[in-house]
């Protein structure tokens, strides 16, 4: 009778090796990490300011400087660091002489995906919104994106209805989305055809913003102008 | 290494990924960021180009530390070291480019869950010295990429009459939309692995027809 060959059992690993392995690769994946981090850091919020800046220069076209602002029930401040309680943030455009051209804003609903982000710009003089631009959506490609191109739904955007009422604390008429073809006053955004629930939340996210943005700004508009 | 089977060499080694062992049309890893991301051929070389990163960077850590890591908690080592190098290349792109990283969004982290990278630890990196592992995951990365690319560049141009954003075909054509959302991709990628897989099979069969006539 043969005797069978088994192989021999592998050693077995004792458990300070295992955490030991796994102390140190944590540890050098660790340092590489916050190395990288350190790093890009500069380079990242540089990134996010241009891209700020060329978005708010898109929909104010003659911006040449902009600042950021909080405002809120206590006063306008400028944005550095965390937001005042009730604060909202909106970017105050100027041309070259230093002129307020306009100011933007953040706007976002749910479209059909996801939510759709805006930014869109605000004509104090004339109360009326006259800048529109898309921030970021996850809408279907060919249907809802069309926000960004369709020269028809851009052109709704010359000079949107934006009136305070007299005690500025809210819009005179809401901003809202109407089917294609249907629109009637200067407060409508005529919708794509084939894109209505896309170009719903356009309307849908610019009056919210609006609505609570505006009569907060009323009483600083003045103050905005002056300062450089 | 398998005894009895001859080491391969370096070239071997970096055209396994390329074309025998391609990681999208032979092996078919990797399929959530190769049709998520590859509505265009930008963004097709820029995820090859981030998952070659992970990759290479991976290879040789887990390569150097082939003796150091004892078996029981190897997936876990393995883990931490890709996480690592996917984080890093998640800084570096939004270092580099918004526009790119913005384009790529979540799926640049979700290469950490790409099973061709774990998969290249466990089967190569951890059993090779660090040259051999890194030459045989330039080859997949480059693979990967070349995968990809060809997903990205029909999908582009079929979806969007462009090709690396250059139009292709005038104002009068008509985008396929379909391409560039979900089924596109598996249409795309059907139709790229029928290709390739007929390729493949043809290649043999035509040799053995030529040897039987030579010897006829």
């Amino acid at each position: 009778m043969t005797a069978l060959t088994q192989p021999a059992p592998p050693p077995a690993t004792s458990s300070l090796a295992m955490i030991r392995t796994l102390g140190v690769v944590a540890t050098v994946c660790g340092v590489l990490l916050v190395l990288t981090y350190q790093n890009t850091l500069e380079a990242i919020e540089a990134n996010k300011r241009i891209a700020l800046q060329r978005a708010v220069f898109k929909v104010i076209p003659g911006a040449a400087t902009m600042q950021a602002y909080y405002v809120s029930p206590t006063g306008v401040v400028e944005a550095n660091g965390a937001p005042p309680p009730g604060g909202l943030k909106f970017f105050a455009a100027r041309d070259a002489a230093g002129q307020l051209k306009a100011v933007a804003a953040e706007a976002g609903a749910m479209g059909y995906a996801d939510m759709v982000r805006v930014l869109y710009a605000y004509d104090p003089d004339r109360q009326v919104i006259n800048g529109f631009g898309v921030v970021a959506h996850r809408e279907t490609p060919g249907i809802g994106d069309k926000i960004i191109t369709d020269r028809g739904f851009l052109d709704n955007f010359r000079a949107l209805d934006a009136r305070l009422n007299d005690a500025g604390t809210a819009l005179v008429n809401a901003i809202k989305g109407v089917k294609h073809g249907a629109r009637q006053h200067a407060w409508e955004i005529d919708a794509i055809s084939g894109a209505t629930v896309t170009s719903r939340a356009v309307a849908k996210g610019i009056n919210d913003s609006a609505g609570k943005l505006l009569p907060l700004l009323r009483p600083h508009i003045e103050k905005l102008k002056e300062a450089p | 290494m398998i005894p009895g089977r001859q080491q391969p060499t370096n070239l071997e080694e970096f055209l396994e990924g390329l074309w025998k062992q391609n990681p999208v049309f032979v092996m078919v890893l990797g399929l959530c960021p190769a049709l998520a991301v590859t509505v265009s051929a930008v963004n097709a070389l820029a995820m090859g180009a981030a998952t070659t990163f992970v990759l290479l960077g991976s290879a040789l850590l887990v390569s150097l530390l082939r003796n150091f890591i004892p078996r029981e908690v190897r997936i876990a080592t393995y883990i931490v070291i890709i996480a690592t190098f996917v984080t890093i290349v998640d800084y570096l792109i939004a270092a580099i480019s918004l526009t790119v990283y913005e384009a790529l969004g979540p799926f640049i982290q979700l290469i950490v869950v790409n099973c061709m990278i774990l998969g290249r630890a466990e089967a190569h990196s951890s059993k090779n010295p660090p040259l051999r592992a890194l030459t045989n995951a330039l080859g997949m990365g480059l693979g990967f990429s070349l995968g990809l690319l060809a997903l990205g560049s029909v999908r582009e141009i079929f979806g969007s009459g462009s090709l690396f954003g250059i139009a292709l075909f005038g104002a009068d054509f008509q985008p396929w939309v379909v391409m560039l959302l979900p089924p596109g991709g598996f249409f795309v990628l059907g139709a790229w692995l029928l290709l390739f897989n007929w390729w493949r099979a043809r290649t043999p069969a035509a040799l053995k027809a030529a040897e039987v006539q030579s010897h006829g």
